[in-house]
């Protein structure tokens, strides 16, 4: 069975992509590690048009809500792991469950945290290692923990582990902290941050559980007792399953103003594109584009 | 009756997902916050060799994530 388009994630451009392939009558299968995406992620929302404030959570619930009102098919908890063109011009995904055949398909895969890259990570991760200061900060509480980066991301992950964590140690490989002046003022004035600029994390240590990491600093390898090893180190593209079309330095599909790919038949919205400005709004807006884009393709094969 | 405990921290957002699933569903659960309690804390640990939340445990099985359709298999019926 050919579908006529199949949709690679359930963030906000894939499900705004779902509503609008839905209320153009296109058949269409979604497909989503997740519903919600980076999103879901979000604590507070304030420049998603029409909310003043809302959380990325109950963000996700009116997308959801607004998505099931149209009934759309939606395999969750399913990964797409392999994309490719077949002789037929139609494109074939393999996920971690099943396989498809479709006309046309959209990626909005989105984004995932970057990974350390050292020893002991892979092994420690949700084993001490963790990527969500959000979900899994109060775990530790009570312990010392480290958190790897020196922006936004990682200064809100001090400032949130301050009030839990017993020490925060803010390992940055930069010469300063980045982020904004306000966030930068508040740890560096909390009392329970030690910062070390200029120091990199080279190993985390731990037979079951991580025990202490090792960071370069001062010249010196230096042993740090922590439980907790929060990585804020920015994200990647989940671009990994595809490969016949043109991506940017950075791994992103790169598109064009319709969201077009340079392969025929595959669209992309987003985050995984190298549309210049990652927002919730610009991603729900680069969905419904794909889709009106993708409604064309689909039209010119009949 | 299925007997459903959910380990869980007040600021995840698939802990959240996870427990207003299964109240959707009519389905009773025990919700264990882990930051309240550390003994609870250990115990989601060494029930689930990871320190991950949300760990939702069904009649003995581990199931770590909101991973509704293992949930919804576990508990017969489709997600």
């Amino acid at each position: 069975m050919i579908s006529d388009l199949v949709i690679v994630g359930a963030g906000p451009a894939g499900i705004t992509a779902g509503i609008y392939a839905a209320r153009k009558k296109i058949d269409v299968l979604m497909i989503s590690r997740d519903l919600g995406g980076q999103t879901l992620l979000s604590a507070d929302v304030e420049n998603y048009t029409g909310y003043q404030f809302i959380t990325g959570a109950d963000l996700v619930l009116k997308f959801e809500e607004h998505l099931k009102q149209f009934g759309v098919s939606l395999k969750e908890n399913e990964s797409v792991r392999n994309i490719r063109q077949l002789p037929s011009r139609t494109i074939f995904l393999e996920t971690d469950k099943a396989s498809y055949e479709t006309r046309c398909v959209i990626i909005a895969s989105g984004r995932r945290p970057r990974w350390l890259g050292v020893p002991g990570e892979e092994a420690l991760r949700n084993k001490g290692v963790t990527y969500c200061a959000t979900c899994d900060g109060p775990v530790f509480s009570g312990k010392a923990v480290a958190v790897i980066g020196g922006g936004n991301s990682a200064l809100d992950a001090a400032l949130s582990m301050v009030k839990i964590a017993s020490k925060v140690y803010l390992v940055n490989i930069n010469p300063a902290l980045a982020g904004d002046s306000v966030m930068r003022e508040k740890v560096e004035n909390s009392g329970k941050v030690e910062i070390l600029n200029n120091a990199v994390i080279e190993e985390v240590l731990g037979e079951k559980f991580v025990r202490a990491i090792k960071v370069r600093y001062a010249g010196a390898l230096k042993e740090l007792v922590v439980q907790g090893v929060f990585v804020e180190i920015g994200s990647v593209p989940n671009a990994d399953m595809i490969d016949f079309v043109a991506k940017n330095k950075s791994g992103e599909i790169m598109v064009d103003q319709l969201n077009r790919t340079s392969a025929e038949g595959v669209f992309a919205a987003g985050d995984v594109t190298d549309v210049p400005e990652k927002q919730i709004i610009v991603a729900a807006g680069e969905g419904a584009k794909a889709v009106l884009g993708a409604f064309r393709y689909l039209a010119r094969l009949r | 009756m299925a007997d459903i405990k959910i380990f869980s921290t007040a600021t995840c957002p698939y802990c959240v997902r996870a427990k207003k699933y299964l109240t959707e569903k009519n389905i009773s659960f025990v919700d264990i916050d882990v930051a309240a309690d550390p003994m609870a804390a250990e115990e989601m640990i060494s029930l689930s060799g990871q320190m991950g939340v949300p760990v939702i445990v069904i009649d003995g099985d581990v199931i770590i994530g909101f991973d509704k359709t293992r949930i919804a298999a576990k508990l017969g019926f489709t997600p």
